[in-house]
This record gives C-alpha cells, structure tokens and sequence, in this order.
C-alpha cells in the first residue's frame, strides 16, 4: 500500500533521514520503533508532506505521494495522529473533529463519524462543548485521535500516542489503535514504547540515526538479542 | 435551481443576523443619531476624536483578522495604511481625480502589494514573519520618501478638503467602520474562520487536516491589508495632507495598531473599537499635560507591559478580571474564539 523508496531528509544543513526504505502493505500494523531523533517523527513528517524529501520517493498505490503538497495528502486517504496531539485548543471538541473531517468524501458523512467517535471514545462525547486545551492528557490523544478518524482514512499513522501518559491510559490507547486496525485501516505507528508496539504491531523496523538497523516481523523481534539489550532492557 | 440556494441564503443571513446580536445595530445607532439629538454637546474638537477613534478601530480590526484571528503578527501594517493614503493622494496630485476613490482603489493596490508582501514573508513563521513585514513597511517608507519623482518625497501631498465641516467626515467613517466590522465578522463566522483559527492553533496540523495553509494566510492578509488601506485613504481625504513619515510611520501606525488590538482584545470582535477608543483618549489627556511632550509613547509601552501582563486577551477579552471584584470570582475564563461565539 505505501512503499518508503530510499528517502533522504535534511532540515537545513543537517541530514535527519538516510536512505530510508519500507513498506506498509494493507490490512497491517507497522510499527517504526527507535530512540529519541532517530529520525521516526520526521519519517511520517516526510510522508504528510510536511518535511520535503532531497531524494528517493513515497508511493501510496502506485502513485508518488510526494509531489503532492502537504494540504492534499489527506484526499489520499493518509491521516496523521501528529505527535503532542497538536490539537487546536481553542476550539472545542466537536470543533476540533469536524477539522478532521473538511476533505470531499469525509465531509458528507460528518455527523456518521462524528457519532462513530463518539461511540469510540464516550469521554469525547461528554466533553463535546470544552475547549481541547482544558482536557487531560489521555482525553487529548483520545481527540487527536477522533479527529485522524474523522478524515475516513485508509491509513492512519500515529506519532507517539503513548508520549506522557499514564500507563493505564497507555493501555487504552493501544487497545484503540486495535480497535481501528479491525475498522479495516492500516496503521503506521511511531514509538518509543518499544515493548508494547511490538505486541501489538504485525512488523517493525527499528531505526537508529536516521537509517532502517533491523526489521521483521514482531514476533521475531522480540526475541531478538539486540533488541531486547538495547530497547527491551532485559 | 436559484430558489433553493436563495434560501439557503437567506437562512445563513437569518443565522449571521443572529449571532450578531443587538450590541452592533445599538453602538452604530447611538452614534448615527449623537449628531442630530445630542448635536449641542459636540464641538469640532469632540468630533475629530470620535473621527480618529472610528478610523483606527478600522485599522484595528484589519490587524485584528491577521494577527489576532489567524494568527499572523504583523508590525508593518503602515505599508498597507501608506498605500491607501498615497493611492487616493495620488489619484488627485498625478490624475486630478477625486481622491475620494482612494477609498476603494487604495484597497485594491494594497491587496496587490499585499500578494507580494504575503509572497515573501509567509515564507517564514512567527517572529521572523513579524520582522520580515516591519522590514518591508521601512522599505515602503523609504521609497516613497525618496522617489521624489512619484510620490513628491518628504514634501508630501496635500489635497483640498471636500468639506468644511466635520459632520460628513464623520457619517462617511462611521460608515466604513460599520461595513469593516460586518465584513470581517461575516469571514470569521464562515469556514474561513475555522480554517483561519486553525492555522493560528497550529499551522501544521491545520495542513495535515487538508487546509492550504498558504492560501488561506494569503486570503487573510488580502481582506486585512484592504481595510488597511482603506483607513490610509480615509486619513488622506480628512487630514488633506499626507508625507512619508506619517502615513508609512513604524511606532505611530504600525505598533499604535498593534496596541489598539490588543489593549481591545486580540481575536475579539469589539477589541479593536474599545482598544481605539483607549488610546485615542490616553493620547489626547498626555496632550493636554504641558510637561508631557511626546511621553505618551513611554506610557504607552508601560500600558502595553502591564496588559500584556495582567490581561493578555485585552479589555475586552477579560472584562471578568476588570469587574471582577464586583462579581464573584468566575471560574472559567472563555478563550477568544468561544468569548463570543459559543
């Protein structure tokens, strides 16, 4: 479904991404797992179209994603669950999901969505008419996340959903992100959260310094000897 | 098929008309009758305060759509304000045609200058999009000082006044502040409001949701930089004379309409109009003070620290703290999209 083809990324001088490659076929759950600035943010920056690719190539079905500008990557289906949820917090709940939902196609079956979020998450409900920036933490992720479904997405790509979060809503967000992979969408997901990723991803690819170190299926990954010393701390 | 869509139309009116509320239609009322019930309290004097007040809550409001609504601080918004005094002072030193004009056509050229300005700064974000404009209102400034040929440099342009009195200055200012504040409260209560907000609250998220950012920040700064221009051309008709200096001034346009915003209420509808009446009053009492001289500015800045301080959304934006204890306390403070719009 989406092939990463040999991606460079620079911001300004610097090179962030070197040579990336993966793929994310339909149906999956992939997982992009890493430490901090291995390049796993600007990897799905690169795929909405927010950081610009010196080389190599993004295609979503055959089609090349990255002549398109950053504004029309969602009328391909592509959501992005940016990292620190980036909500817009003066504006409320329900304000916020129907932003999610302005592209042709998602725009006709707004209240549909709306009330399939709302059946999602009941605590977005109860909180409809709040400003996004006075929400908790979790209640946040929850919306940011409401707001990537909004857009009817074929893949949906999650930037850090567990980032400052406690560990029971951790758990409740990955279990959503469990929950939409059985709605039939494609999940590309970002993480530092190294050991529950992989229980919940079908494949990962670990990154380190901007390059692609290792990559499989999660099952074997787990049980790899790098990577449980070096991310699983056992 | 028109029949439908007039009524969707006129359904969208019937909304607008709604959210409006009555607050409009009485300050606009009470001041279109001052002259005809309360004539006897006005003098020359009087008006013209109430004239330059009308005339900056415009540029207030302008700023207001870019800076407060989308987001977008601006401290070059002489260029535009400049460009509207010298279309209309132009149109009659070069033309001979009525710089009345200037009114509508100052609008168009600075849209124009506008694509440009937007085309180079909205390259950049924030504090480096704030200087790039200051930059370009200096630019401004400096080309119309020096390319006497044009614009006839520091000498500037003087126009005849159309009228003696005070009065039709008056209604016709009145007049355009009012269609000012309807047109950018109309923008705001459509999509584009949204689209604006949202590129304030996050410019890249509101990309990733399918917004073109770029475009709708250019669209902002055109309908900003029209009513701009339109106070510019206005101020030339009234004051009868223009240079330089004045009009593409950096403290006395471009930050005196800054303040205005915020003292009012960045991204509040009323912000601007009470932010103009504030400073237009403050203005005027240091004049009165013979020791004060140009002091004004220093208390000026001194306003401006504690606002920004004390009531970062402005007059208007946190009424609740200024009478706050004569009410009991409030729990919650509204933000400024839901001040005023729930």
């Amino acid at each position: 479904m989406l092939q990463v083809k040999d991606i460079d990324v620079f911001y300004g001088d610097v090179q962030v991404l070197w040579g990336l490659s993966f793929e994310v076929h339909q149906g999956e759950v992939v997982a992009l797992v890493g430490a901090n600035g291995a390049g796993k943010s600007t990897t799905l920056r690169a795929i909405s179209g927010l950081a610009p690719l010196r080389r190599g190539e993004i295609m979503l079905r055959q089609q090349p994603l990255h002549q398109t500008p950053g504004y029309r990557i969602i009328e391909h289906g592509v959501a992005h669950v940016p990292e620190a949820r980036r909500l817009f917090s003066d504006m409320t709940v329900r304000e916020n999901l129907i932003m999610g939902s302005l592209k042709k196609g998602a725009r006709e079956q707004r209240e549909q969505s709306l009330e399939q979020v709302f059946h999602t998450f009941p605590r977005l409900a109860e909180r409809a008419r709040q400003l996004a920036g006075t929400l908790s933490g979790g209640e946040q992720q929850m919306l940011a996340i409401g707001r990537g479904l909004m857009s009817k997405p074929k893949l949906l790509m999650f930037d850090e959903p567990s980032l400052g979060l406690a560990p029971i809503v951790v758990k409740q967000i990955f279990e959503v992100v469990r929950q939409v992979r059985e709605q039939g969408v494609t999940v590309l997901i970002v993480e530092q959260n190294v050991t529950q990723t992989l229980q919940i991803a079908d494949r990962a690819y670990v990154l380190e310094n901007g390059r692609i170190t290792l990559e499989g299926p999660c099952r074997e990954l787990i049980t790899n000897d790098y990577v449980k010393k070096a991310y699983l701390g056992i | 098929m028109s029949e439908p869509n007039a009524a969707v139309s006129a359904n969208k009116l019937m909304d607008f008309l709604k959210e409006l509320g009555p607050a409009f239609w009485i300050v606009v009322a009470v001041l279109a009758l001052l002259p005809v019930v309360g004539g006897f309290l006005l003098n020359d004097y009087i008006y013209h305060l109430i004239i330059l007040t009308l005339m900056w809550s415009i540029m207030g409001m302008a700023w207001n759509l870019l800076g407060g609504f989308t987001g977008q601080v601006s401290f070059g918004h002489a260029a535009f304000f400049g460009t509207g005094a010298y279309t209309g002072g132009l149109l009659a030193f070069k033309l001979g045609i009525s710089a009345w004009y200037g009114l509508l056509l100052g609008g168009f050229v600075a849209v124009a200058l506008g694509a440009v300005i937007g085309w180079i700064c909205f390259r950049l974000r924030g504090p480096y999009f704030a200087l790039a404009t200051l930059a370009l209102a200096e630019i401004m400034r400096l080309v119309a000082n020096n390319w006497v040929d044009f614009t006839n440099g520091p000498m500037g342009i003087q126009v005849q006044r159309t009228f003696t009195t005070k009065l039709p200055y008056y209604y016709i200012v009145l007049t355009l502040a009012a269609v000012t504040y309807l047109v950018i409260r109309a923008v705001i209560a459509s999509k584009l409001g949204y689209y604006f907000v949202a590129i304030r609250e996050d410019q890249d998220a509101a990309e990733a949701m399918g917004i073109p950012t770029a475009r709708y920040k250019r669209l902002s700064l055109y309908f900003s930089a029209f009513f701009m221009a339109m106070a510019g051309a206005f101020y030339m008709v009234y004051m009868g004379y223009i240079d330089p200096h004045v009009v593409y001034a950096l403290h006395d346009i471009s930050i005196i309409t800054i303040m205005v915003a915020m003292v009012g209420g960045v991204a509040t509808f009323w912000g601007p109009p009470v932010g103009a009446l504030i400073m237009i009053l403050i203005g005027e009492l240091f004049r009165r003070l013979p020791w004060a001289g140009t002091a004004h500015l220093t208390f000026f800045g001194i306003l401006l620290i504690v606002i920004i301080i004390y009531m970062p959304n402005g007059v208007v934006g946190d009424t609740h703290k200024l009478f706050g204890f004569l009410r009991r306390p409030v729990s919650r403070a509204p933000g400024p999209m839901t001040a005023e719009k729930p």
